[in-house]
C-alpha cells in the first residue's frame, strides 16, 4: 500500500488538512494528537467539517456522506473512516 | 494550541459538551399569507413576501414537512402570517419535527393536541406602543390566554420608545407565569420615531442587562447577546449582508461566503418560493436587528470565541439561550 494510503500516511494528510483549512496555530501534523475529540476538543462545528469533508474528498476521490459527520470525531477516526472506503473502492 | 478544555473548568465544559453536539438544523416556513393583525412595520407585508398562492391541500404540506425532514431539518420555526389561523399546518409540522410556532398570541392553541410546541408570543412594546404599531394591546389576550404556560414565552421586540420604560413590560410578563427574550424592532416601514439612534441602544443595551440581573429566571437572554444586538459588533465585526448567517442557502451567492446556518431556507407558504432571509429581502442589512440572526451570528462562529475564557463562555451562554428558546434543552 502506498504510503498516502496507509493509516499512518492518511493521520498525517487528515492533520495537515485539518491545520491548514482551521488555520490551526502552534500545532503540526507531527503534534496533533491524533485521538483529539474534534468537536470536545478543538471545538470544530459541522460547516468546519463540512469544508474539511470537501478537501479530503477531492483529496482522496472519495464520497463523505454528511450523515456520517458524527462520526467522524477525531483524526484517527476520520482515517479509519478514509481507509475504509478506500478499500472498497479498490 | 487552544483547546475547550484548556479554556474551561469542569463546569462550564460540561455545560460545552450538552450543547456542543446538538447540531441544530433549523428552517423558516411561512404557514400561510394571513394575520389576523396588520402591524406598521411586520416586513411580512411591508415586503410583499405574502404575495404567493397559499397551498391549501393539508397533505401536501405533510409531504413537503417529510421532504424537509429528509433534507436534515431538525427545527421546524413557523412564522406567517399568523401560524394558528391553520392549525392544521402547524399540527403537521409538530407531528413530524421539533417545532417552534411565532403568533401574536390571539388565538389560544390547543394543548391537549399540541401539549409540548414551544410557542414564542410576539410582543412590540407596552400598551401605547401596541396600539401604534399594531392597532390594539395584544398583550392583554395573549397573556390571558397563555398564562403559566411552561411551553410559551414572550418575543418582546423592543423599539426606540420603549428605551427606559421595558421594566414594567416585564414585570406584567412575571404577573402572567412566562418568560421573555428581548430582540429589538428593525424599521422596515420608516415608522417615525422609530429608528434607532446609537445613544438610545447603548442605554438599551444597559438597560436589558440590567433586566437580566433583576429577573434572572424570566429573561432568556445574555449580556453578550446583548452586546451584539445593540452594537452590530462581533468580536471586531459588524453585522451585515457580509456576514448574516440566515441566509437562504440556495439563494446565497456570497464571495468570500461568510459561516452560515447549513441547509437554512426560508419557505413562503406555496411551498415552492424561497425568500431570501428569516426577515425580508427589502430590509437593510445594515441596520436589522433580528434576534434570531444575530444569535445565529454568534452560533455559527464558534471557534473565533476560542481566543479566551471569556469570548468561549459568552459563546456558550448564547448557544444555551438559542437552545432553550427552541426547547432542545431546558429553561
Amino acid at each position: 500500500m502506498p504510503e498516502t494510503q496507509n493509516i499512518k500516511g492518511i493521520i498525517r494528510k487528515v492533520a495537515e488538512i485539518i491545520i491548514g483549512e482551521l488555520k490551526l496555530e502552534d500545532v503540526t501534523a507531527d503534534t496533533f494528537n491524533p485521538e483529539m475529540d474534534l468537536v470536545d476538543e478543538l471545538g470544530i462545528d459541522s460547516m468546519d467539517l463540512a469544508t474539511i469533508a470537501l478537501v479530503l474528498q477531492d483529496e482522496y476521490k472519495i464520497v463523505i456522506d454528511e450523515d456520517d459527520y458524527p462520526k467522524l470525531k477525531s483524526i484517527h477516526l476520520i482515517a479509519d473512516y478514509i481507509q475504509e472506503k478506500l478499500t472498497a473502492k479498490s | 494550541m487552544k483547546t475547550v478544555s484548556s479554556l474551561l473548568d469542569k463546569e462550564w465544559y460540561d455545560r460545552y459538551k450538552r450543547i456542543s453536539t446538538l447540531n441544530i438544523r433549523s428552517s423558516i416556513y411561512d404557514v400561510t399569507n394571513r394575520c389576523n393583525l396588520r402591524c406598521k412595520g411586520c416586513f411580512f407585508f411591508s415586503s410583499g413576501e405574502h404575495q404567493v398562492e397559499e397551498e391549501m391541500d393539508v397533505k401536501k404540506w405533510e409531504d413537503f414537512i417529510d421532504q424537509e425532514k429528509g433534507r436534515g431539518v431538525n427545527l421546524a420555526i413557523l412564522i406567517g402570517g399568523e401560524p394558528t389561523l391553520c392549525m392544521d399546518r402547524v399540527e403537521a409540522f409538530y407531528k413530524r419535527l421539533p417545532t417552534y410556532c411565532a403568533t401574536n398570541g390571539l388565538i389560544k392553541i390547543d394543548r391537549k393536541k399540541l401539549p409540548d410546541l414551544m410557542v414564542g408570543i410576539s410582543l412590540w412594546g407596552g400598551g401605547e406602543d401596541e396600539k401604534i404599531l399594531r392597532g390594539r394591546d395584544t398583550f392583554a389576550i395573549s397573556s390571558k390566554n397563555y398564562a403559566g404556560d411552561p411551553y410559551t414565552y414572550y418575543l418582546y421586540t423592543i423599539t426606540p420608545r420603549q428605551v427606559g420604560k421595558i421594566e414594567p413590560v416585564i414585570k406584567q410578563i412575571v404577573d402572567a407565569g412566562l418568560k421573555v427574550h428581548l430582540q429589538l424592532l428593525s424599521n422596515d416601514e420608516s415608522v417615525d420615531g422609530f429608528s434607532w439612534q446609537t445613544s438610545e441602544l447603548k442605554d438599551l443595551r444597559h438597560e436589558m442587562d440590567e433586566m437580566l440581573d433583576k429577573y434572572p429566571r424570566t429573561m432568556i437572554s445574555s449580556k453578550y447577546y446583548h452586546e451584539v444586538i445593540t452594537t452590530g459588533m462581533m468580536m471586531g465585526r459588524r453585522f451585515g449582508w457580509n456576514e448574516c448567517p440566515s441566509v437562504t442557502e440556495s439563494m446565497d451567492n456570497r464571495k468570500p461566503q461568510p459561516r452560515r446556518l447549513i441547509h437554512f431556507f426560508r419557505w413562503a407558504a406555496d411551498l415552492k418560493t424561497v425568500h431570501r432571509c428569516c426577515t425580508s429581502a427589502t430590509r437593510d442589512c445594515s441596520t436589522c436587528k433580528d434576534g434570531a440572526a444575530h444569535m445565529s451570528w454568534i452560533m455559527v462562529n464558534k471557534r473565533e470565541h476560542m481566543k479566551s475564557t471569556e469570548d468561549l463562555k459568552n459563546w456558550i451562554e448564547v448557544y444555551e439561550m438559542f437552545a432553550k428558546l427552541y426547547s432542545f434543552i431546558p429553561w
